[in-house]
C-alpha cells in the first residue's frame, strides 16, 4: 500500500481552505503552516499562464529526511507516510536542510514538525483534513497500489507532474495539469 | 519569465524567506572538529613512524588541546539542537545513512581515545609529576604497550572525523552548493592544514617547525586545487549547481570567499611560510592566525552558502 495525493491545478482556486483546515485539525502553532499555496505565473505579458498549487510534504518514497535523520525520529509508517517522532527528535535540523521542498520547520516546542497526511485520520479510514474541506474537489487522496482507487484511476487518465523529480526523491504528491 | 509567490503567506521561522536552519554553532563545531582531527592525525602518524622524540610538540603536546577543542565543539552543537534534552537519542541508534549519526559515534570513540593518548605521554611531558596512585601508573604502562594500536585507531578515527565535517554537508542533495563529494576531502585537508600551522607555531625545535611548515605548504596547495575542483565540478553539473557556483563567481559570496578564504587564508599565509623557510624574518604568529581564520571562514561561508542555494521549480 502506498498513500499518495493528487492535486488538480486546474480546479484549485487558491482559496487557502486546505491551509486553514490543516492548522485547525493539527493544532499548528500561530505563524507556522504545514501546507501552503503557491501561485506561479509564467510567460511575458500578455501571453501569461498561471498555476495554483497547494503544497506540502511530498512523503517521498526515497525520503532524504528519513535517510539523514541521526535518530530514526523521521520514519515511515504504513503506506509510506513520513512522520516525525517528537520524543526521538533532537532538533538537529538535518532533515530540514535535506528537504528540497522546505516542507519542515522547528515547532516552538523544539522538535521538527511537518504534514503527516493526517495519519490520525487516515488510520480511521478518513481523508486528510485538507482533502476533506477542498470546496472545488481539487484534491484526491488514496492508495496508488490499488488500481481501482480514485487516485490510481485519475493519475492513469490525466497528465501530471511531481515537484523536482530530478532530486531523485520520488515524491508522492501528484499535480494534475 | 517565471514569478513564484507563496500566496498563503507561509513564513515558517528558519525556513522563510530563506533557509536559516544552522547559524554560527555548526560551522564552529565543524572547524574545531577539523583541527582536532588534524592534530590527532599528525600525533598518531609520527608516533607510528617512531619520531616521538624528534617531533615531541606534535606527538605529545598538541593533543593536549584536543579534548578542550572537541568539548567546545560539542557544546556549540548542543546549543544548536532545538530539542536539547533528547540529545541522548543520538546514542540509541546507529544510522549508517546519516553522516550526523556516524559523526556522533566517531566523537564518542575519538574523545576518550585522545584522553588515553594524553595519559600515555603524561610522564614523558612532565617527568616530575606525581600521579599519586599506582593504578594510574599501571594504566599508563598498559597504554604504552598498546601505543601503536591506539595510533592506528586514532588515524582511522581522525580521518573519519575530518572527512565527516565535510560529508555532513554533501549528503544534503537538497542544497546544490553542498551536494559535491569534494567537501569531504576539502574539509579534511583544511583541518590538517590548520593543525600543521598550529604545530609549526608551537614547535620548539627548528627541525620540527620546518617539517610542519613544509607539510602545511603542501596542504595549502592541495586545498587550493580542491577549491578549483569544487567549482569545476559545480560548473559542469546541472543548472542549479551552476547557479550555486555563480554565488561565488560574481554573486554575493564572491568577495568574502575569494578574499577571506583564498587570498588571506591560503595564498598570503602560504607565501609567508615560504619566506619563513627561506629564513626571511616573518612574525611566526601571522601565517598561523591567517590560516586558522581562513579555516573558520571557509566553514562559515560554506554553511551559509549551502543554505542559500536551492532547487528551483
Amino acid at each position: 500500500m502506498r498513500y499518495a495525493m493528487a492535486i488538480d491545478t486546474i480546479r484549485c482556486v487558491g482559496c487557502n481552505d486546505c491551509v486553514v483546515a490543516c492548522q485547525t485539525e493539527n493544532n499548528v502553532p500561530i505563524g507556522y503552516c504545514r501546507d501552503w499555496i503557491v501561485e506561479v505565473t509564467t510567460g511575458t505579458y500578455p501571453q501569461l499562464a498561471m498555476e495554483i498549487r497547494s503544497e506540502r510534504c511530498n512523503h517521498c518514497e526515497d525520503a532524504p529526511c528519513v535517510r539523514t535523520c541521526p535518530t530514526e525520529a523521521s520514519h515511515k509508517v504504513e503506506g509510506g507516510i513520513v512522520l516525525v517522532d517528537e520524543d526521538e527528535c533532537i532538533g538537529c535540523k538535518a532533515c530540514i536542510t535535506s528537504c528540497p521542498y522546505d516542507a519542515r520547520y522547528v515547532h516552538p516546542e523544539g522538535y521538527v514538525d511537518k504534514c503527516t497526511f493526517c495519519f490520525h485520520r487516515v488510520e480511521l479510514g478518513q481523508k486528510p483534513s485538507c482533502v476533506s474541506v477542498c470546496p472545488t474537489h481539487a484534491m484526491i487522496f488514496g492508495d496508488i497500489d490499488d488500481p481501482n482507487s480514485e487516485i490510481s484511476k485519475t493519475i492513469a487518465r490525466r497528465k501530471w507532474k511531481t515537484l523536482i523529480p530530478e532530486a531523485g526523491t520520488k515524491p508522492k504528491v501528484y499535480y494534475l495539469t | 519569465m517565471i514569478e513564484e509567490i507563496i500566496t498563503s503567506g507561509r513564513m515558517n521561522p528558519g525556513i522563510d524567506p530563506v533557509l536559516h536552519a544552522w547559524g554560527w554553532e555548526i560551522p564552529l563545531y565543524l572547524f574545531l572538529g577539523g583541527i582536532s582531527a588534524g592534530l590527532l592525525f599528525f600525533a598518531a602518524l609520527l608516533s607510528i613512524q617512531g619520531k616521538a622524540k624528534k617531533y615531541p610538540v606534535s606527538v605529545m603536546w598538541m593533543p593536549l588541546a584536543v579534548p578542550v577543542l572537541i568539548g567546545i565543539g560539542l557544546l556549540a552543537l548542543l546549543f544548536d539542537l532545538s530539542h536539547k534534552l533528547y540529545f541522548w537519542q543520538l546514542y540509541t541508534n546507529i544510522r549508517w545513512e546519516s553522516p550526523m549519526s556516524w559523526g556522533a559515534w566517531t566523537l564518542l570513540f575519538i574523545t576518550p581515545l585522545s584522553i588515553a593518548w594524553i595519559l600515555r605521554w603524561l610522564p614523558d611531558m612532565f617527568p616530575k609529576l606525581d600521579l599519586k596512585y599506582q593504578l594510574i601508573y599501571d594504566l599508563i604502562d598498559v597504554l604504552k604497550k598498546y601505543e601503536k594500536s591506539m595510533a592506528y585507531g586514532l588515524i582511522a578515527l581522525a580521518t573519519t572525523l575530518g572527512m565527516y565535517t565535510g560529508i555532513l554537508l554533501s549528503a544534503f542533495n537538497a542544497r546544490p552548493f553542498w551536494n559535491t563529494s569534494i567537501l569531504g576531502p576539502l574539509f579534511l585537508i583544511s583541518g590538517l592544514s590548520a593543525a600543521a600551522a598550529l604545530t609549526a607555531y608551537f614547535a620548539k625545535s627548528h627541525e620540527e617547525k620546518k617539517h610542519f611548515i613544509k607539510i602545511d605548504l603542501f596542504l595549502i596547495v592541495t586545498e587550493f586545487f580542491l577549491i578549483v575542483h569544487l567549482f569545476m565540478g559545480l560548473l559542469a553539473s546541472t543548472a542549479v549547481h551552476i547557479e550555486a557556483a555563480h554565488m561565488f563567481l560574481g554573486g554575493s559570496y564572491t568577495v568574502p570567499f575569494w578574499v577571506l578564504v583564498v587570498a588571506m587564508g591560503l595564498i598570503l599565509p602560504g607565501g609567508l611560510e615560504l619566506m619563513e623557510l627561506r629564513k626571511k624574518f616573518i612574525p611566526a604568529i601571522v601565517p598561523v592566525v591567517l590560516i586558522v581564520m581562513g579555516n573558520l571562514m571557509l566553514r562559515f561561508i560554506v554553511v551559509s552558502a549551502g543554505q542559500a542555494s536551492r532547487w528551483l521549480y
